[in-house]
């Protein structure tokens, strides 16, 4: 099918749907591709790119005529206009907060699938704008920080005196507060974090931050998303806040609860209490704010110098690279949505993320969706493991190792005993080669015990070989008269023969393999 | 003369001597690397200093029958240039046979090879009871007796159960494990039958002169019998993924047997080498079973993933699992800082090494860290990983233990899990109903992101869903192994 990337026409938006590398992913599945000319200028993809990688440039009409058209901002009054009856059209939504443009889409006959309303399952993630916009906007979060910032992020010991390390604290542990811990992180900060998801401790962890924890109880997210918190935990959570605004140097605020203004974590007292030439990034600043007296797109600064960020594009000054991403989720999508790659594009409402991206279809509102679980979830059946008090656990465990020593003990006694029972009436002859025997089995058990690993294979080789030794016994043997044992020995030597030639031939040749990085 | 009759005898016993020492110095000295090529050149010294001790010493034997002024005596024996004859012609068979086997063996095929080998150990060992018992070399009476029972079932043993092990590995016989109905009766019947017979064997077995009767010969022929039908009934038993343990443990037996062997014909050479064979086999299946959480016995009785009647109700369950293909995981590799390969016996039957090492040392040069981590139990042979890898010229170094790498996973950007399933199964840990709870496994699910190479959402060896596929942080990228990896090298050099 042939799909169409108009010029976006909001106010300030940088980014563009496709670029050529997306462009050419999607020949790939079978479509064509229609760019409006200048679509991708200001995010340094220029019209010929496009072309070379296969789309055709074209004036805005025809764009917007495509069966399928593909942008990031939703369509202005004016564009859906331009829509014909049956368009597939892709983009961001917000279904949930604008049911009037819904509503509009639908009398217009459009298919209408928001790239904002992905569900929160994993396969769904590799077209989940949000996820990916957001890890953008956590990164360049810390880079507007870091440009209003005074001093150095990471600590230094300079011949000009000692530089500590800027601490930076992020609030919210989701796909933008990672970003903004490893961001932070990289540049060589103290980075500390929270969330009221006390499960997301260790991937703050693993991207370098400290979790700090709200003293209260914790709540478990079934579908993805953070939800609004007790008084309890409001409570706790504001003294943590309180604490850290005195301490730190950056603050960077993502919450964000999907359909609800904002929650105010950072009062007007609390910035108060910060140090002159703080910077705070408010993310949530176009749903009302997490900081008291952050302004949408404005740089505000405070009465003690404490600058507040509350830029809504920071995804969009990171424009080559959000276009990128956006485009990928775009093909993504269209991997989902024709699996043949024969550029023929089929709903498949069965797959719930079809059917949860789709709001309107032949003139019908099917937005909101059912709801879906997400499988990351902590299901029931894995709580129900029984756990055993750990004290418990080690005494049992204790007591049981001791009760296996005593036993060892007893078998290994009665074992000598036998031993020296069956020595004292067996003939000479045994009693000699009992003792060769014996001693041998011990110096084998602690040789074999240093064996590295990687060479189990070899040492089995070899003692293939050298148990080929029982071709002495065979070639004693040999000079027999007795026919019987004569054929016997003979294959009997015959065959051991083979094990020595064959085995220490073929350690040999695996030990010459091993070899040391050069 | 320059030597007696005695000094020859106690030159003979002075070379086994040594020979000994240097098998001792042999495996001692294949326990590292650096020291690996002089252990296995130890041992042969030891092999050619103990042959030609013992060819002297038939050939001698030979001799001094030949010149014996007793008719009877010299028809004991071959003329010294015949036995010479023999033995000469006994190492070119071994040589013509033995030495392309080994020039030629692929490296996915050692554990056949090792298996095959043990299976002539073992029947050497029943043929030279058989002789023992027929020409008692020394005082014979009951204890030699008990010895050439002892070494013909250990022998018998060995030698079906290698041979069905060897057909098994080389899926020339299916690997499923053959359950007959009360088949832990069946054994225990076989050995007290072995048991009764044996000491039938040690009173009835020789006449006044210590000459073998006729009943003698029918009990230890039905002796090998029993070894026979107890190896073939023990191995069939057992299911492939228990092969490790199986073939260290016939490891063991044919050392067991060479022991025996030593016993009958007094022989402190063989007892020796035999002992450091049976222990090494003994130890190496101690730790297969140690990597697989399970008891040595409750392997050897067999039948596994089929009385395991308790399967957990969360092995059931199924979730929604990602896909990749290779250009994205190519991708992937490119932008990471340190990546684990986890391989397993799906690596070898795919024969995807060669690609994966030509991967390894394409982001190694690209500054990637590439380490490789191998679980105990990997492959179908103790070690058998790293000789795959070795022959695809992964340098050693960077190819792990378990043990030493499972702290790293935390800080690993992209885990590769090529052709393994079991060994890097979180249940094992999480899931204390699952039927592996408690082996020890490679935490890979800890690394930021984990691709598993996978034919298709089949189960693995031991039947458990494996929830690592439905983890947040893994991709499948399905397919064979050999033909996706070979596309992430491709996509690797685009």
């Amino acid at each position: 099918m042939q799909i169409g990337i108009p010029l976006e026409t909001l106010k300030g938006e940088t980014r563009v749907a496709a670029t050529p590398k997306t462009v050419a992913q999607l020949i790939k599945l079978g479509h064509s591709v229609i760019v409006e000319a200048g679509a991708g200028a200001k995010s340094s993809y220029p019209d010929a790119d496009f072309e070379a990688a296969g789309a055709t440039i074209s004036d805005r009409a025809t764009t917007w005529a495509a069966p399928v058209v593909a942008k990031i901002n939703p369509p202005s009054a004016k564009e859906i206009t331009q829509l014909a009856k049956g368009t597939i059209l892709i983009s961001l939504l917000a279904p949930g907060r604008s049911p009037e443009l819904i509503e509009k889409l639908n009398k217009r006959g459009v298919t209408a699938m928001a790239m904002d309303a992905v569900p929160r399952i994993s396969r769904a993630q590799a077209l989940d704008v949000l996820s990916s916009m957001a890890n953008i906007a956590g990164y360049r979060a810390v880079v507007e920080a870091a440009n209003e910032f005074g001093s150095f992020f990471t600590g230094q010991v300079t011949a000009a005196g000692k530089v500590p390390p800027a601490k930076v604290f992020v609030s919210g542990a989701g796909v933008a507060g990672l970003a903004a811990i490893g961001t932070a992180k990289s540049l060589g900060a103290i980075v500390r974090a929270t969330d009221l998801r006390a499960e997301v401790a260790e991937q703050v962890q693993s991207m370098g931050g400290e979790f700090l924890a709200v003293q209260a109880e914790q709540q478990k997210s079934s579908d993805g998303y953070a939800k609004e918190a007790s008084d309890a935990y409001k409570e706790a959570a504001a003294q943590l806040y309180a604490d850290q605004c005195k301490d730190v140097d950056i603050i960077i605020t993502t919450a964000l609860i999907p359909g609800r203004p904002a929650p105010r974590l950072i009062t007007a007292e609390m910035v108060a209490t910060m140090k002159p030439g703080s910077v705070i990034v408010d993310m949530a600043a176009s749903n009302g704010g997490n900081v008291e007296g952050s302004q949408p797109d404005k740089l505000v600064v405070t009465e003690n110098g404490v600058k507040i960020i509350g830029y809504t594009d920071l995804a969009g000054r990171l424009p080559t690279q959000a276009s990128q991403l956006f485009g990928t989720n775009i093909v993504n999508l269209f991997k989902l949505l024709t699996p043949n790659k024969d550029g023929e594009v089929t709903l498949d409402f069965e797959d719930v993320v079809v059917r949860g991206m789709t709001c309107t279809k032949d003139g019908e509102v099917l937005w909101p969706p059912p709801p879906v679980q997400v499988s990351a979830a902590p299901t029931a059946a894995a709580a129900v493991v029984e756990v055993e008090d750990p004290e418990a656990k080690a005494l049992r465990l204790a007591a049981e190792a001791k009760a296996k020593s005593r036993r060892n003990m007893w078998t290994s006694i009665l074992a000598a005993i036998l031993v020296i029972v069956a020595v004292t009436f067996s003939p000479a002859s045994f009693v000699g080669a009992f003792t060769v025997f014996a001693l041998a089995v011990v110096v084998g058990f602690y040789v074999i015990s240093g064996v590295a690993h990687s060479l189990h294979t070899p040492l089995m080789a070899q003692t293939n070989a050298i148990s080929g030794i029982i071709l002495v016994g065979a070639v004693l043997q040999l000079g027999s008269t007795n026919w019987a044992v004569l054929v016997m020995s003979f294959i009997a030597a015959a065959i051991a023969s083979i094990n020595i030639f064959g085995g220490f031939l073929v350690s040999y040749r695996m030990l010459g393999m091993f070899k040391k990085e050069a | 003369m320059l030597l007696t009759t005695e000094n020859i005898d106690q030159l003979i016993v002075g070379a086994y001597i040594v020979a000994g020492v240097l098998f001792i110095l042999s495996l001692a000295g294949l326990s590292k690397q650096t020291t690996a090529r002089m252990g296995n050149i130890a041992g042969m010294i030891g092999m050619v200093l103990a042959l030609i001790a013992t060819i002297s010493a038939s050939v001698w034997d030979s001799y001094l029958a030949s010149v014996d002024p007793d008719p009877l005596v010299q028809a004991t024996r071959q003329s010294p240039l015949m036995t010479l004859a023999l033995i000469v012609a006994v190492l070119l068979i071994g040589a013509l046979i033995g030495t392309p086997i080994a020039r030629k063996v692929e490296m996915t095929q050692m554990p056949e090879l090792i298996a095959i080998f043990h299976s002539f150990v073992g029947m050497a060992a029943v043929l030279v009871g058989f002789n023992s018992f027929a020409v008692p070399d020394g005082a014979g009476g009951p204890v030699h007796l008990v010895e050439v029972a002892l070494g013909v079932l250990i022998g018998a043993y060995t030698f079906t159960g290698s041979v069905i092990a060897y057909l098994k590995l080389s899926a020339k016989m299916s690997s499923a494990p053959l359950t007959l109905p009360g088949r832990n009766i069946l054994n225990l019947f076989g050995f007290v039958l072995f048991f009764a017979l044996m000491i039938w064997f040690t009173i009835s077995g020789t006449g006044a002169d210590h000459e073998p009767t006729t009943l003698g010969w029918i009990l230890i022929i039905a002796i090998a019998a029993i070894g026979f039908l107890l190896g073939f009934h023990m191995v069939a038993a057992i299911g492939g993924g228990d092969m490790p343990v199986v073939v260290s443990m016939l490891n063991s037996y044919s050392g067991w047997a060479a022991a025996a062997a030593g016993f009958m014909l007094n022989n402190n050479l063989l007892i020796i080498t035999g002992s450091l064979v049976g222990s090494s086999g003994a130890i190496l299946s101690y730790i297969m079973c140690r990597a697989m959480n399970r008891s040595f016995i409750s392997v050897i009785l067999g039948g596994f993933g089929v009385d395991t009647g308790t399967v957990a109700a969360s092995s059931d369950e199924h979730g929604e699992h990602r896909e990749i293909d290779a250009a994205g995981a190519a991708e992937m590799l490119r932008n990471a800082r340190s990546v684990i390969i986890t391989p397993g016996y799906g690596m070898a039957v795919a024969k995807a090494q060669y690609p994966v090492a030509e991967i390894t040392s394409k982001l190694r040069a690209q500054g990637v860290n590439v380490r490789f981590g191998v679980h105990p139990v990997a492959g179908r042979l103790p070690g058998h990983m790293n000789v795959l890898l070795a022959e695809a010229n992964v340098p050693y170094d960077i190819v792990l233990e378990m043990d030493e790498i499972n702290e790293d996973f935390a800080e690993t950007d992209v885990v590769l899990v090529i052709g393994a399933n079991d060994t890097v199964n979180p249940a094992a840990l999480d899931d204390p109903g699952s039927p592996i709870a408690g082996m020890p496994v490679l935490e890979v699910w800890k690394a930021e992101n984990v691709i598993v190479f996978k034919r298709s959402m089949a189960t693995g060896y031991a039947g458990v869903q494996n929830p690592l596929f439905f983890k947040e942080n893994t991709q499948m990228l399905f397919g064979d192994a050999k033909q996706r990896v070979e596309d992430i090298l491709r996509s690797l050099d685009s």
